[in-house]
């Protein structure tokens, strides 16, 4: 199958989206399938030979924080020359209401798309005023996924209509076979993201992180990310700082080696996420979960079958959880069981597969992708419709 | 002489935005037409596959018969009974394979195991298919009910889009086969 795939965000900027973007394309590309995505990037980023570059993004404020996206008569025309050179059987754009890519692409092509909403933002002031405009581009879409039953209950909420649930992939056995580290091991408890962003929960496992070592003296934490270690421990007094070892930014092959590691996998996030794929790597390497009981981390832990939860922001309630967990090998091994077999439906494997009976389920009996070509003025005045 | 170059050009914008209005309900509907050829194919499909299934004699003859007479009651439905008679292989389907045992005994049949796939994927395609055909449906519905589009009738004589209702929930033990048979490459 021809498939053209769009990432809204740069290419040479770390994040999940386009993480999901690259797996996905491997994926489909290790199948035999021909995929092209088209993806912001610098000129001189490496790109693999899949990728191709819709320019520089630009940095613009948008909905509170700093977005970078490409728009304008430029990256328009970009993106009609890549429909037009694909020669695309389907299109599947990610992020279609962020202002960027997604939406131009939506916009300039007509033909089967598939869109993934991966992001739960709550609605914007811009989307309600930009509705009337907004709406016939994303009229277009064929088929929506949604990476959760959280997302998609959002994106029904606001955007009406309905969408498939598929959650984000992980490579499994990338993390089931991963080598542990001896130095990462014995009471270790293990946390990756960022130390200086508040809603990834840092803050909340450092004010339960005494009650912990009250009842269990032998426990360290682990934490790996981007961000400052002193001012993170700064709240702690000096013997529980020096049971804290920060690691900073880790290659994927570390992270998969320290969630081998650790005895406990903590994700404190007190919101912000719409899925949790963290959850889902630390599972696959076999770490039993304590997290926060968000909707999406739910879903993601089977209801807390799979993992266990605990309120929100609750940093009592995470040192209870953490040292009984911590105190009951048996327990942790029932996670570690249950979590390795409830992680099979995340694997790129069933994704992949699902992923394709959406794109064949919309190709069939639909025409290839083109250039819409109603957009232009000419379309507009009747004199190109076809 | 400004006043009829106004009212000249507020009628070629109101034509433009007709046009495009006209030209985007065309779009809508076409997405329909395709979200329910997609759909008819799979609904077609599982009924096929469950017809077979039900004839191979893989079964005992009470699951046999209540599957062959669901599938085939399913493949025949006129237009107004299509809905309930795809429900009611949906249950007969829940009920054939309500253990795991059962899609063992499919999977140990000659080509069984090619059969099981097939069965699998298509009550896991019937729901997709059947949520982005209502999507193409609540869409064209929500630009009919424009003021705008009843009262220049933009929409032409196009029925009025219906959503496909049916009972759509996949047997327990083949939605869980869809992990076990793809975890198979490992």
């Amino acid at each position: 199958m021809r498939i053209g795939i769009v990432c809204p965000y740069s290419w040479d900027v770390p994040g999940g989206v386009q993480f999901h973007v690259r797996d996905l394309a491997e994926h489909l590309v290790r199948g035999g399938h021909h995929v092209s995505v088209l993806a912001p990037a610098d000129e001189d980023t490496p790109l693999p030979p899949y990728v191709v570059s819709a320019g520089r993004a630009v940095s613009v404020p948008y909905n509170g924080s700093v977005a970078r996206v490409n728009l304008g008569v430029m990256s328009a025309s970009r993106v009609r020359r890549w429909v037009h050179d694909g020669d695309f059987e389907v299109l599947h754009i990610h992020e279609p209401v962020v202002p960027s890519l997604g939406l131009l692409t939506c916009w300039a092509a007509r033909g089967p798309i598939v869109a993934t909403f991966h992001t739960s933002n709550p609605r914007s002031r811009a989307m309600i005023a930009a509705y009337p405009i907004l709406q016939p581009a994303l009229e277009k879409i064929s088929a929506r996924i949604a990476v959760s039953e959280y997302a998609r209950r959002t994106l029904v909420e606001h955007l009406g209509g309905d969408a498939v649930v598929i959650p984000n992939g992980v490579d499994v056995r990338f993390f089931a076979d991963a080598e542990p580290k001896a130095e990462w091991q014995g009471g270790t408890i293990g946390f990756i993201g960022r130390t200086d962003e508040p809603r990834k929960g840092l803050p909340v496992l450092m004010r339960a992180l005494p009650a912990i070592l009250a009842a269990r003296p032998d426990a360290r934490l682990l934490v790996a990310g981007r961000g400052d270690a002193k001012e993170a421990v700064s709240g702690l007094p000096a013997q529980v700082r020096e049971r804290v070892e920060f690691l900073g930014t880790i290659s994927d092959e570390d992270k998969a080696r320290l969630l081998r590691s650790v005895d406990l996998y903590v994700a404190p996030n007190t919101g912000g996420e719409s899925f949790g794929i963290i959850l889902v790597e630390a599972m696959s390497a076999g770490a039993p979960v304590l997290a926060s009981d968000l909707d999406a981390f739910a879903q993601v832990l089977d209801g807390g079958t799979a993992g266990e939860l605990f309120p929100n922001e609750d940093a009592d309630a995470l040192a209870a959880a953490a040292a009984g967990l911590l105190g009951n090998p048996r327990r942790l091994a029932e996670l570690r069981a249950r979590g390795s077999e409830h992680v099979r439906r995340f694997d790129w494997s069933t994704v992949g597969a699902d992923i394709l009976a959406v794109y064949e389920t919309v190709a069939a009996g639909a025409g290839a992708v083109a250039p819409d070509d109603r957009v232009g003025l000419l379309g507009r005045l009747g004199f190109a419709r076809d | 002489m400004t006043t009829v170059i106004w009212i000249a050009v507020a009628l070629v914008l109101i034509g433009i935005y007709l046009s495009w209005t006209a030209g985007r309900l065309d779009r809508l509907h076409a997405r329909i037409d395709a979200a329910r050829a997609a759909l008819d194919a799979q609904l077609l499909r599982r009924a096929s596959i469950a017809q077979e299934l039900a004839s191979a004699g893989v079964f005992d003859p009470a699951a046999s018969m209540v599957l062959y007479q669901a599938a085939h009651a399913a493949r025949l439905a006129q237009e107004e009974q299509r809905e309930v008679a795809e429900s009611e292989l949906s249950q007969a389907l829940r009920v054939v394979f309500a253990e795991s045992a059962q899609v063992e005994a499919v999977q140990e049949a000659p080509g069984g195991l090619d059969t099981t796939e097939e069965l699998v994927a298509a009550v896991r395609r019937v729901p997709m298919a059947r949520r982005f055909h209502n999507d193409a449906v609540r869409a064209a519905r929500a630009v009919r009910r424009h003021r705008t589009v009843r009262w220049f009738r933009l929409a032409g004589h196009a029925p009025f889009p219906l959503a496909f209702e049916m009972d759509d929930e996949p047997p327990p033990a083949l939605a869980g086969h869809v992990v076990r048979a793809e975890g198979r490459g490992h």
